[in-house]
């Protein structure tokens, strides 16, 4: 960071002049003026052993090619990145990790995701002079899902690192000495840890490889969509991953204030397997007892009559797994006819830290929007269905899949409209109205995690058949019966609730920016 | 004496007791004039300790040559961090033999330098690092400590100075590489012997973070001579840039392989032929590597120069640790190149990706020319990869293990050729 006291030091990378504050890596600096100077063992969460030499530069005056990744900057350097001895340098080190490096390219989950592949065709340096046989080591799970294979490993020492600095758990170890070296636990058995998938996304090579992810997609067949991780309130920045449209993995993406590069093992599991199974794929109305599947425009019109209707003040069960969007619609949906409450419950888990970055956990509630859910007025209680149940106004239930539901949940309801992702049984025997809703995978939408921080999600999934966010259809409604405007995107819906909503004034989509940003009533300091 | 022969050119200074199995008690010791120094020590400031051996010049006697007494002037003088020595007892270059010899039958000489050198730099706690192959030298060092403890040259207040050290004997487990410097470091941490990356020197960040000061066995033998003697009584031996006086571990085609000490401007091929005589009955010497196989080869004509750090340098190798490898026309220069090539990948700690694969790799390039199925393109192949080698890691392994391999090529290259061309050997049987 730089800062007014920090000393700037000039400085010259291939020909540019810059000025650089003092302290600086030659690597860093690098990065400012877009060079990127290849890397291994260099991460930028994790210490710097200097072991790959692979970014080792010329510097003018010294007698040998030094790391840029430890070497800081003093006045007046003269750096090559790109010339002769530079290049050199870094063939070298390419040329004798691929001595012994499998060419497994067209069976391993790193191609086109790999460093060594980038790095080598980037310097040309695509084959060795190698005709010895090559060392064989094989390969063994470290994890129960992460299997490691030691042929392919460069011994950058990232994912032991990561353990030892970021888990704080140092289970891992380069094991024997030199050419001879592989990474293992020290006994050979299989470790565990909340966090342990990291390794798998720090690994510059496929050397780690998550065994729930090996041999399906091609890293270049997937679509890749920045969003946040719906495991629980912590909110962690991710990249969904989706091959013809499923989600195939989750990894994390870079938030200095919320997550670092890190992300825990569960979350990346309930990302993948969100909402899969069979999903409600158009709205349905009662007629004649029995739910029908409707279009949009006759659930449009059956939604209209019935609030038009007066059937009552609204109550809700709704799920802090909803967006702010969807749960701001409801709001709007619910005070047409007079507000009189609605509640969500909270599934809870045990709780893990991640020591080497203790702002980032796996929290015990495991829902990434309970306190959008509150600043909008909803309620977290244990039982939201016994509450509602036998409520004769309005009822509305968001995505919450009833689970426990007593039976004739809702019946006694005026109104009774069921919005969610899957069909089951009190919506089906009550329900008046049902419309499907939308995964968070599949629409566009925000969530406010534990901390009051507000952050933007994409659509990375079409949603199923004629799937609608609430938002969409809610305000199409309300437009007609004369409450308000239609809502055609979700940043028209979230401006709307941010004008409304005080914790939210100002906040734009636009100005959320990639880190998000903080309601009002949050403490800014860390909790 | 040196040991096990002994030579009328020979200076003994360091090794005058070799083989004098009276001299290895503290009693014994002390009859010869051991721990009298101390006193004298003492009674100076450590500042004018250090100049003295900064005058004498004396330099590093491990491999590296660093003067001294420059080396002990990086220590924070008043820090609010405790300072550390570490002696560098680990003596892994092949063809050296030297340390052994002053630690099994002079340990005194050693502890002695040791609480000298403890006392300049302000250490409260040194170690002696060990290779823990040396089972019966620990035994007598340990010896020797335990004695030190009991007469009172170690622990509180030594000779009613005031000052304190501890000293702790460390056991290494096997590894080269924890012979440089910060590689012992890490391992005396209880951590994988890993050098580190440099700056920080360990006089900045050395033992468990603290500011330390490491010396060669021989390096801190010599402190108690000259502290008593002066910086003068020193540089009556050897050369400017190289005075005083150096062990070599003479070993190979020799009829008197051994420890020899000669001045540092004694000549090289006087060293060899006459002192050490010569290479056995009905052989003609062929090489020498003058200081440890991580040094270039010299030919037999490339002997007649002077024993210094700038005189081996002149003639186109280095001093080093003075372990000196001799080897005679039945020498399969190819073989011994392997062999010394396998012994680079076997210690090759495997942090830097150059030196890990890059000593395996030459390993097997020259089994596979040894064995005769070498091709003409593995000879520019290896002297490539031997610039791939070096100056592009965190420590000098990687620069030595190419050295033989470039040297024997540069200088012997009618042996590969044989190899490769018609699988035949040019060493006479």
């Amino acid at each position: 960071m730089d800062s007014e006291s920090t000393p700037q030091i000039n400085i010259t990378i291939d020909g540019v002049e810059l000025p650089v504050p003092k302290g600086t890596t030659i690597l860093d600096a690098a990065e400012r003026i877009g060079v990127v100077i290849p890397r291994y063992c260099y991460h930028p969460g994790l210490s710097r052993p200097a072991v790959c030499r692979m970014c080792l530069v010329e510097v003018e005056g010294a007698p040998k090619p030094l790391p840029s990744c430890v070497q800081e900057v003093q006045d007046g350097m003269v750096v090559r990145t790109d010339n002769a001895e530079a290049r050199k340098a870094r063939r070298a080190a390419i040329e004798f990790l691929l001595v012994n490096h499998p060419l497994d390219c067209p069976i391993c989950d790193a191609a086109g995701q790999c460093e060594l592949q980038d790095y080598a065709f980037e310097t040309g340096q695509l084959r060795t002079r190698n005709v010895e046989a090559k060392a064989v080591l094989g390969r063994d799970h470290v994890t129960e899902d992460i299997v490691y294979f030691a042929d392919r490993c460069v011994l950058c020492t990232r994912c032991v690192r990561f353990m030892d600095e970021i888990a704080e758990d140092a289970v891992l170890q380069v094991i024997n000495r030199g050419h001879k070296g592989f990474i293992d636990t020290m006994t050979g058995e299989l470790f565990e840890h909340p966090f342990s998938m990291n390794i798998v996304d720090v690994c510059p090579v496929g050397a780690l490889v998550n065994e729930s992810f090996l041999f399906k997609p091609r890293s270049w067949d997937l679509d890749q969509t920045a969003s946040v991780c719906p495991g629980c309130s912590q909110g962690c920045s991710v990249m969904l991953g989706a091959k013809e449209n499923r989600i195939l993995r989750a990894k994390p993406r870079f938030n200095p204030d919320v997550n670092s590069y890190w992300m825990c093992d569960h979350g990346r599991s309930a990302v993948v397997n969100w909402g899969v199974g069979e999903r409600i794929e158009v709205p349905m109305v009662r007629e004649g007892g029995r739910l029908a599947p409707v279009d949009w425009s006759r659930a449009l019109q059956a939604l209209a009559e019935a609030l038009g209707g007066k059937p009552g003040t609204a109550r809700a069960v709704v799920s802090a797994g909803a967006s702010n969007e969807s749960l701001f619609a409801l709001r709007r949906l619910m005070n047409a006819v007079g507000f009189d409450g609605g509640e969500f419950r909270v599934v809870t888990g045990p709780e893990s830290e991640l020591k080497g970055f203790p702002k980032l956990r796996l929290r015990a509630d495991r829902a990434p929007n309970i306190r959008g859910a509150e600043l909008l007025g909803f309620r977290r209680v244990d039982d939201p269905i016994a509450n509602a149940a036998g409520h004769t106004g309005s009822l509305f239930v968001l995505e919450d899949d009833l689970n426990g539901a007593p039976e004739g949940f809702g019946g006694t309801a005026g109104l009774f409209v069921y919005i969610g992702s899957k069909m089951n049984a009190a919506a089906r025997s009550t329900a008046h109205i049902v419309l499907p809703s939308p995964t968070f995978a599949e629409m566009e939408g925000t969530f406010t995690n534990y901390e009051g921080r507000v952050q933007r999600f994409g659509q990375a999934l079409r949603p199923p058949g004629l799937t609608r966010p609430l938002w969409l259809s809610g305000s199409t409604v309300l437009a007609r019966l004369g409450h308000g405007e239609q809502l055609p995107t979700a940043g028209a819906a979230f401006a709307a609730l941010a004008a409304e909503f005080s914790d939210y004034t100002g906040m734009s989509y636009e100005n959320l920016g990639q880190y998000g940003a903080m309601v009002a009533s949050s403490p800014t300091a860390v909790p | 004496m040196a040991y096990p022969h002994e030579h009328p050119r020979e200076t003994r200074v360091l090794s005058k007791y070799f083989g004098d199995k009276d001299a290895v008690g503290i009693d014994g010791w002390i009859e010869r004039g051991g721990y009298k120094t101390l006193d004298k020590a003492f009674g100076m400031s450590r500042d004018e300790v250090i100049e003295v051996v900064k005058d004498s010049g004396l330099r590093g006697r491990g491999g590296a040559g660093f003067p001294a007494g420059l080396k002990w002037s990086f220590m924070p003088k008043n820090g609010d961090r405790p300072n550390y020595l570490a002696c560098n007892a680990d003596e892994s270059e092949p063809g050296t033999f030297k340390d052994r010899e002053i630690m099994r039958w002079t340990p005194h000489q050693l502890i002695e330098g040791i609480i000298i050198c403890s006392y300049a730099i302000n250490a409260e706690h040194a170690y002696i690092y060990i290779r823990g192959e040396f089972v019966d030298v620990v035994r007598v060092l340990n010896g020797a400590v335990v004695e030190a403890y009991e007469r009172g040259y170690l622990g509180k207040n030594i000779r009613g100075s005031g000052f304190d050290l501890d000293l702790t004997v460390h056991l290494g487990a096997g590894a080269y590489i924890a012979g440089e410097e910060t590689g012992l470091l890490n391992s005396l941490e209880g951590r994988r012997a890993e050098p580190r990356v440099k700056p920080p020197f360990p006089a900045q960040r050395g033992a468990f973070g603290m500011p330390t000061t490491v010396n060669n066995v021989e390096t801190l033998a010599a402190v108690p001579g000259i502290v008593e003697n002066g910086a003068d009584w020193y540089r009556q031996w050897g050369t400017e840039k190289s005075p005083g006086t150096k062990l070599f571990s003479c070993c190979g085609h020799l009829r008197r392989p051994g420890n020899y000490e000669v001045p540092l401007d004694f000549n090289l091929k006087d060293l060899v032929f006459d002192i050490c005589g010569g290479p056995p009955e009905g052989r003609e010497m062929m090489a020498v590597i003058p200081g440890g196989s991580s040094v270039p080869i010299l030919t037999v004509d490339e002997l007649d120069c002077e024993v210094s750090y700038e005189g081996i340098e002149a003639a186109g190798s280095f001093l080093g640790s003075g372990g000196l490898i001799a080897m005679d026309d039945s020498t399969c220069m190819v073989h011994a190149v392997r062999k010394m090539v396998d012994f680079y990948a076997h210690e090759s700690c495997g942090q830097c990706t150059n030196c890990r694969e890059g000593t395996a790799w030459l390993a097997k390039i020259l089994r596979r020319i040894e064995h005769g199925q070498g091709r003409e393109e593995d000879i520019p192949l290896l002297l490539d990869i031997g610039s791939n080698m070096a100056g592009k890691t965190i420590c000098p392994l990687s620069d030595s293990a190419a050295v033989p391999v470039v040297s024997s090529i540069q200088k012997f290259k009618d042996e590969y050729l044989a190899h490769i061309r018609d699988g035949s050997c040019t060493a006479v049987r």
